[in-house]
């Protein structure tokens, strides 16, 4: 065994204990900021994994899309309203996680079944190494034109939908009912959202 | 090393961690060399004469403040979150650190010419942010948490304009590695350089890269009248020292980055093709090519500090921005501006292309 290769092991290793034991962490921690960290190092022991398969230009988007952007944005979330708040009981908590764990199980095991039963090429196709970034670019302007102008699309729509709905102010009326904009909405709660409220009083939720 | 009797595998596995820890003693003298150049120009900023008895000039006092930190106390407030207090702080070093892989000092002196070279850059400083939401978070402290935030809000917004920028460059050299992207300027000598190309891009860049080091007019995450210290609050002793190391790496970084996008990098004015040839000698003798690499790395190293000094200059110039006028800047201004250079670079590069990059 070289050296290369036994770094390539430990490497590979290491990637899938921190992806499988940080994607578990993000679905059975109970608080909800380590779950979003976790989160991030899921992300980064993806994207490890994509520069050990020798797609480097994958690997660095992956950081800059989901770890720099979709993360820090779920973070951004979860900080801006974390608020303490007394969780009602749900009734049949314990029927409702094991049918939803039962369902997770049987999809694992189909997966399992399909990585067993595919002949998987060994080789591979040869790596790209440095030129990744010439062929994608290639392919998203000639056969994969449709998808990447429709996903720019969504995009846009789901931005200027977001950009209605945070400047709700500018319109004198509601965009979709045409009546007066409720300013409750709008206005941020006279209270301190980290004050922990009254029993009594009624929470912001419960208003809108 | 085989000389010392040790065998190829062990040589290999001693030489692996070399150019990392050259990396990283030299980012460490490049932030206490900063350290000393912010305490002198701010003093004479201020009419002050700044440390004067640590050393000659007060050379040593950088050292002395890295020692300070070093021997005092590690305090973890009562009611934090332990375990993402210590992390915080690494989380921001580390991309940092790593992103000094792709910096040329000369043809072939980098760690890793990696095909995806400025890009690798880019990605990594988008980790940072998580750092500083998390250390901002894990203090238990309304305004460490408020300071996380706006420097996560901050480094997202300018992240956006800096990567159009860069993206221009890239246009023009038809590639992401650094070591291209300064071959490409080097035809000329001065008059080759990116600057005179992206005059526009390159005032985004410095904004940006100014912004995402929050250095003054931007240093809103750590404003000390309105958030104290930000995110850096609860922090003492070696953790505080980490986010101090981090964001004055992350300068020196930045300004090699513009040293090398739009300043020529390693190249001297005048192109060393042309000397060596008015001085009758071969490019390619052994003497010369010491010499070349020697210029490359001191020119660098040059425009870098250059790029340092405009910075501390600003620092202690300017007032701060508020948030609302940052963000304006950022989204309103930078990004429209940037993505016309961008599309303008484009249009350019069709129409002359012995010019802008065939």
């Amino acid at each position: 065994m070289t050296i290369a290769s036994v770094t390539q092991l430990i490497c590979f290793v290491a990637l899938s204990l921190t992806l499988v034991l940080g994607s578990l962490g993000v679905v059975l921690l109970p608080n909800i900021v380590y779950s979003a960290f976790l989160l991030a190092g899921v992300f980064l022991s993806v994207a490890g994994l994509y520069l050990m398969l020798n797609a480097s230009f994958v690997a660095a988007a992956q950081v800059l899309v989901y770890v720099g952007a979709v993360n820090v944005l779920i973070l951004f979330a979860i900080m801006l309203v974390n608020k303490k708040e007394e969780m009602a009981e749900i009734p049949g908590l314990l029927l409702r996680r094991v049918l939803s764990g039962a369902v997770c199980l049987g999809l694992f095991l189909l997966i399992l079944r399909v990585d067993l039963t595919t002949p998987w090429a060994v080789t591979g196709p040869t790596p790209l190494a440095d030129d990744s970034a010439v062929v994608i670019g290639i392919h998203l302007f000639s056969d994969y034109l449709l998808p990447f102008e429709l996903a720019s699309v969504l995009l846009l729509m789901a931005m200027i939908g977001a950009i209605v709905l945070a400047r709700r102010d500018v319109f004198s009326s509601d965009v979709i009912t045409g009546e007066a904009v409720d300013q409750g909405l709008i206005e941020k709660e006279r209270t301190p959202l980290l004050l922990e409220s009254n029993p009594g009083e009624t929470t912001l939720l419960e208003k809108v | 090393m085989e000389g010392f009797g040790l065998s190829q595998g062990t040589a290999h596995l001693l030489w692996l961690p070399l150019p990392m820890l050259l990396v990283l003693v030299a980012a460490v003298i490049g932030v206490l060399v900063n350290v000393w150049l912010e305490r002198k120009i701010s003093a004479a900023v201020q009419q002050r004469i700044g440390p004067e008895y640590a050393g000659a000039l007060g050379v040593l006092q950088p050292m002395a403040d890295g020692l300070k930190l070093l021997f005092k106390e590690d305090v973890i407030p009562r009611r934090a979150d332990g375990l993402l207090f210590t992390l915080g702080p690494v989380l921001v070093l580390v991309p940092v650190i790593l992103s000094w892989l792709v910096v040329p000092f000369g043809q072939n002196l980098l760690i890793s010419d990696v095909g995806i070279g400025v890009f690798l850059w880019i990605a990594l400083s988008s980790i940072q942010p998580i750092g500083l939401l998390m250390s901002g978070y894990a203090s238990n402290n309304k305004y460490s948490l408020l300071g996380g935030l706006r420097a996560a809000a901050q480094s997202i917004s300018y992240e956006i304009p800096l990567a159009l920028a860069v993206l221009a460059v890239v246009m023009m050299s038809n590639s992401l590695s650094t070591v291209d992207i300064v071959n490409q300027q080097s035809g000329a000598g001065i008059l080759s350089w990116n600057i005179w190309r992206q005059p526009v891009g390159f005032l985004i860049f410095w904004i940006c890269a100014l912004a995402e080091c929050e250095r003054l007019p931007f240093d809103l995450p750590e404003a000390e009248e309105e958030l104290v210290a930000g995110y850096q609050t609860e922090y003492a002793g070696m953790k505080f020292a980490l986010f101090y190391l981090g964001s004055y790496i992350n300068l020196v970084l930045s300004a090699l980055l513009v040293a090398v996008l739009y300043l020529g990098g390693w190249g001297f004015p005048i192109p060393v093709e042309w000397l060596a040839g008015a001085m009758g000698q071969s490019v390619d003798a052994p003497l010369v090519q010491v010499i070349t690499g020697s210029l490359g790395i001191v020119m660098t190293v040059l425009k870098a500090y250059l790029l340092v000094f405009i910075a501390i200059l600003l620092r202690w110039t300017l007032p701060r921005v508020r948030i609302d006028q940052l963000l304006d800047l950022g989204w309103k201004f930078l990004l429209p501006i940037a993505l016309v250079n961008l599309l303008v670079t484009a249009g350019l590069k069709l129409a002359f292309p012995a010019f802008f990059g065939g």
